[in-house]
Formats: structure tokens, C-alpha cells, sequence
């Protein structure tokens, strides 16, 4: 076998291990919303391949033995309210321990319904309320080029997100500031709170909005774990410009009557609805 | 609580006046020159914010991000995720009003490293009316958990403040005076978190004041003694925390407590005083401030006057409390 058929096989067992524990990570937060009878499904299953591949598949520069080392890629997942998926994948990637994950939502816990970075290692911001995480994002890339340091800020948007105006400020500065280690990643999954983005206050043509406000556009499948390893691989899309990515996302993905359906934003799965999606995922959370 | 010397009372009729936006820039630059992580934010406020100077010497660790407050107060954020220590300033109507819930979240719950700096506060856009005025912030900004809140009172305290805020902890608010007022205290004087600067003895009744605002209660204080009552001044520049052992004392031994506040009469220094009084040892008080109203048209000498945020006003509401 050549070299290169090598490293097309590692590419796949490393694919097939993302979209495994990308399930895992769906099954996980499904879990947590089940127990505490609360939470965001739909876009916890939309993020989740996001997520996997962005800590999972060694794109974040970062360490939970350390988690304020100071040259560490900053995460901030501005989508706040899909904790249950976040955390589900900090406690994969060893900030704290999965057990850890029991406690959702619980009276007292670390794990409150939005992320807070006072309580848990390896969250960044506090974020729940809409439009807080891509400024924060940017100051962080700002403070990287002030400390003449190569570490890069990432900020997971949903798309409903992108109507509060704050985002748009952010966007100009990022583009003033020519910010190219600013990602910003958006769970395009067309649905938010109460009903498709298209019929509540229209997005589109969200690709060309990102362009027309100076940051280079990629557009890509956010559940094709190929894609987006090789996407986040070749950071910044075009140098000297902030990357956004659009990723094309279903809300609900791998559990099929989750799926695009916006009831599902904040639905909560019933036992019987767990034990059918952990049929689909065909994972086993043992936490 | 502390005692400050203070500088000798002018003679001439007119002291020297400052505009604190000077002391709290050149502070800011000396900062910087110590301090790599020093770093401003403005919203398109060079003027205002007095920053062109730190733009000049420092342009890498300057950031504008034009009119823009929401985003101006999650950048701060980021910068201070990322090593700074961000100094985020823009006229305080702005900034606390436009951006409430980014201070909120972003900086207070957050514990972010952030200083806040409100240039102009209160009624110091005078004429440009009540959307230019910040009468509001420090009911606002006081509420926040884990936000400092201080209101220095002249030059010396300004730059002494903002000395203090490099080394803080979590995140700051602070109202940075546009209206001159002249210097009060002695230029060693030491900023002290939490604890009120007794500005005058007395016994008699107590003015417990911040800002702007301690120049007039002293000079209140100058005419009460002409009738023969001390008055107590309390610059009350740190809001949050509040110095409650100073006004518990203030209540037991004097005969009641006048607080005046460039600002509104609700919730605010008054505000704040009224709930460790009303908990802990009730007394006569008379709360001075914009009486839940916006200020009409006028230059912010003829406002002060009007709203009675003078020495005339101070002095009228101590000798009720000691009739």
C-alpha cells in the first residue's frame, strides 16, 4: 500500500471516529435534555458535527490539563443555549469528567442551562442572550494581534442569531481590523425559535451579507466531517480577511422526527423518543 | 472610612478648574507606558474620551469601533478573555444605556477585567438634552453583581482611581467627569475601594455626595458652619462597594444624612444609602437628584441650580434635618 493510501485510511477511521463520537455528543445531549426536562434539541443534533470535528479532529489548539493556558484557540459558542451539546463535548475532550454531565441543569451545578466560564474549565464566554458572542470573538482576536501572538478565535453562531444587529458591528470591526484569525462558524439550519429564518425574518442571501461586510465565505455541508476537517485545516479562507463559514446544517440531524421540524428548537425527547434515537445514532451513552 | 487632606480653600473667588477627562487620559498613558495590556476602546468618541494623545503613542493597543456599543462593550470582553486589561470608553449615556446587557453579561456576570469609563456623566451635555444625559447610570450600573461602581470627585481622584483600576480585579465602572470642578484633594491621596472619604468633619448632620457634586456640598458645608452647624462631607466616590460602616456612623452620630447625586433621586448613591439605613439603623434623610423626571433645556450650571444640586440645595435640605 502506498503512503498516500495510508493517510486516505487514517482519513476515514478518523472521519469514521468523528461522526461516531458526533453521535455520541448528539445521544449525550439528548440525554441531558431528557433528565432536566429542558433544553435545545434542535440545535444541540445541528451543532454536533461541528462541534466533534472542532475538538475532537485536533482543530483547536487547546488543553484541558490547561485550560487557561494563554496561547490556547479561543471557542466561544455564541448559540449559548445549545449548552447540552457543548458540554457534552468539553467533557469528551477531558475538561471535566462525563460523569460531570448527570448534573445538568440540576440545583447548584456547574452545568447551568447557558454556558458560564466562572464554573466550568473550557468555556470562554458567558453567553445565552443572542448576538454577545462574535464581539467578544473579535476583541479576542484583537488582543492575539496586540500580543503578537498566532492563537485564532472561533465563534459558533446560530442563524436566527445573525438578526440581532450587535453581530453586524462586530462584523465591521472584524473587517476593519482585517482579523484573519477570526472563524466565525454558522449553524445555517434554517429553523429558530418559532418557526423556519425564511418566514421569520428572511436571511438570505446571508453568504453575500458575509462577503459585503470584507470576510472571505465558504459555504459547506456543516454534517460532512470530511469537509469541514479540511475547511478548518485551511484557516483563513483568504488571507488577511476574517473567515465566515456557513455551514448548511439541519436542525434535529440524525434523529429523524427531530428533523427540520422547528417544534424541536427546545423540544424534549420522552423516554420512548430517546431510546428511538439511540437506535438511529447507534451509540451508547454509559454516563 | 477615611480622612483626606484637603487642599486649603481657595481665596480668590474662583478656584482653578479641571476637566477630570485630563487626569484620567493622562493616567491612562502612563499606564500604558508600564503595562503592556493596557488597551482602550472607543466608540468614535477620540474627542470626547480625550484619547487622542494614547492613539498617537500607543496605536496597536487602540481600538475603534465606531458608533457601536453593544459591540464595544463584547470586544472589551474578548480583549480581556485574551491578557488585556481594556480601559472601554465612550460618553457614559452611550455606553451604559446602549450597551446594558453586554455590561451585564459580557462584564459583570462574566467577572470580566474590563474598566468602563462614562465620559460626561449626568447632566454634562447640558443643552443637548436628556438623551445626551446619564442620570440614570448609577442605578443602573450599581445593580450589576460583581461591577465596581466609583464616582471620583476631582483630578487627584480620577487619576488615583484609575491607578487603582489597573491592578483590580473584575470588572469597573467609572464615571469620568466632563464639568470642571477644582482640585479637592491633597495630590498624595490614595484611592481606598469601599471606603468613603470624609472630605469635612462635623457632627451636626451629614452630606454624603460623590463627584461633581462634593465641590458644592463643601461648599454647603461652609455656609451651614456660618450658621454654626457642622456638617459632615462623605465623598461617597466608591458607590460599589458601599462604605456602610461610614454611614452607619453618620447615622448614629450626626442627626441625619443629605444625599445628592448628578443624577436621578431614585435608586441611585441615594438610593443606595437609603437601603443600608432602612436595614440597618434608620434615619432622617433627604435624597437630592432629578426627581423622576428628564431635565429641561439648559446648560448644566443653570441645571444643577435648578434641580437644586447646589450648595443652596444641600444646605435647604441639612437645616430640615437639624430644625
Amino acid at each position: 500500500m502506498s503512503d498516500a493510501g495510508k493517510d486516505e485510511n487514517f482519513v476515514r477511521s478518523q472521519i469514521d471516529t468523528l461522526r461516531l463520537q458526533a453521535n455520541w455528543i448528539r445521544l449525550s445531549a439528548m440525554t441531558m435534555t431528557h433528565r432536566a426536562r429542558l433544553g435545545h434539541t434542535g440545535g444541540d443534533l445541528s451543532a454536533s458535527d461541528i462541534l466533534s470535528v472542532l475538538y475532537l479532529g485536533g482543530i483547536l489548539n487547546i488543553d484541558p490539563a490547561r485550560p487557561q493556558w494563554p496561547a490556547r484557540d479561543r471557542f466561544i459558542l455564541s448559540k449559548g443555549h445549545c449548552s447540552a451539546a457543548f458540554y457534552s463535548v468539553l467533557a469528551r475532550r477531558g475538561f471535566f469528567p462525563e460523569a460531570q454531565l448527570r448534573t445538568h441543569m440540576e440545583p447548584l451545578s456547574m452545568l447551568n442551562g447557558h454556558p458560564d466560564r466562572n464554573k466550568l474549565p473550557g468555556v470562554e464566554a458567558n453567553t445565552g442572550p443572542l448576538g454577545h458572542g462574535l464581539p467578544i470573538a473579535v476583541g479576542a482576536a484583537l488582543a492575539a494581534r496586540m500580543r503578537g501572538e498566532s492563537w485564532r478565535a472561533f465563534v459558533l453562531t446560530g442563524d436566527g442569531e445573525l438578526q440581532e444587529g450587535s453581530n453586524w458591528e462586530a462584523a465591521m470591526t472584524a473587517q476593519h481590523y482585517n482579523l484573519d484569525n477570526l472563524v466565525v462558524i454558522v449553524d445555517r439550519n434554517r429553523i429558530q425559535q418559532g418557526d423556519f429564518t425564511e418566514n421569520t425574518l428572511r436571511m438570505e442571501p446571508l453568504a453575500d451579507r458575509w462577503r459585503s461586510f470584507g470576510f472571505a465565505v465558504v459555504e459547506i455541508d456543516g454534517h460532512d466531517h470530511a469537509a469541514l476537517l479540511e475547511q478548518f485545516n485551511n484557516l483563513p479562507a483568504e488571507p488577511g480577511k476574517p473567515t465566515c463559514i456557513i455551514a448548511h446544517t439541519i436542525k434535529g440531524k440524525g434523529v429523524s422526527f427531530a428533523e427540520n421540524k422547528p417544534a424541536w428548537h427546545h423540544g424534549v425527547p420522552t423516554r420512548e423518543q430517546l431510546d428511538a434515537a439511540q437506535k438511529e445514532l447507534g451509540v451508547e451513552v454509559t454516563w | 472610612m477615611s480622612n483626606a487632606t484637603t487642599v486649603p480653600a481657595e481665596t480668590a473667588a474662583q478656584p482653578k478648574l479641571y476637566d477630570c477627562r485630563i487626569a484620567y487620559a493622562q493616567a491612562l498613558e502612563e499606564m500604558a507606558a508600564g503595562d503592556a495590556r493596557v488597551c482602550a476602546v472607543i466608540n468614535d468618541s477620540l474627542s470626547s474620551a480625550n484619547l487622542k494623545n494614547f492613539k498617537a503613542h500607543y496605536p496597536e493597543r487602540f481600538v475603534n469601533v465606531g458608533i457601536a456599543e453593544q459591540n464595544m462593550v463584547g470586544v472589551g470582553c474578548g480583549l480581556a478573555n485574551g491578557g488585556m486589561v481594556p480601559y472601554v470608553c465612550g460618553a457614559a449615556c452611550f455606553l451604559t444605556g446602549r450597551a446594558t446587557e453586554q455590561v451585564k453579561v459580557d462584564l459583570g456576570y462574566s467577572k470580566s477585567n474590563v474598566r468602563l469609563c462614562g465620559m460626561s456623566p449626568g447632566m454634562a451635555y447640558g443643552q443637548l438634552g436628556p438623551t445626551h444625559h446619564s442620570i440614570e447610570d448609577q442605578a443602573w450600573m450599581r445593580v450589576i453583581p460583581n461591577l465596581t461602581v466609583i464616582v471620583p470627585c476631582d483630578p487627584i481622584e480620577t487619576a488615583a482611581v484609575m491607578h487603582y483600576s489597573l491592578h483590580h480585579v473584575g470588572p469597573m465602572f467609572l464615571r469620568i467627569a466632563r464639568m470642571p470642578v477644582p482640585q479637592l484633594l491633597d495630590p498624595g491621596y490614595k484611592f481606598q475601594l469601599g471606603k468613603a472619604v470624609v472630605m469635612r468633619e462635623g457632627n451636626d448632620v451629614t452630606i454624603a455626595t460623590n463627584g461633581v457634586l462634593v465641590w458644592r456640598a463643601l461648599e454647603a458645608a461652609d455656609k451651614l458652619a456660618a450658621r454654626g452647624i457642622q456638617a459632615r462631607v462623605l465623598n461617597m466616590s466608591s458607590v460599589k462597594p458601599l462604605d456602610t460602616e461610614a454611614i452607619l456612623d453618620a447615622a448614629r452620630t450626626t442627626r441625619g444624612i443629605v444625599t445628592a447625586e448628578e443624577g436621578l433621586a431614585a435608586g441611585g448613591l441615594g438610593g443606595a444609602i437609603a437601603e443600608v439605613l432602612a436595614l440597618h439603623h434608620p434615619a432622617p434623610m433627604r435624597i437630592l437628584g432629578l426627581p423622576d423626571v428628564f431635565a429641561p433645556t439648559g446648560n448644566i450650571e443653570f441645571l444643577l441650580n435648578h434641580f437644586r444640586l447646589n450648595a443652596d440645595g444641600m444646605e435647604a435640605a441639612a437645616l430640615e434635618l437639624v430644625k
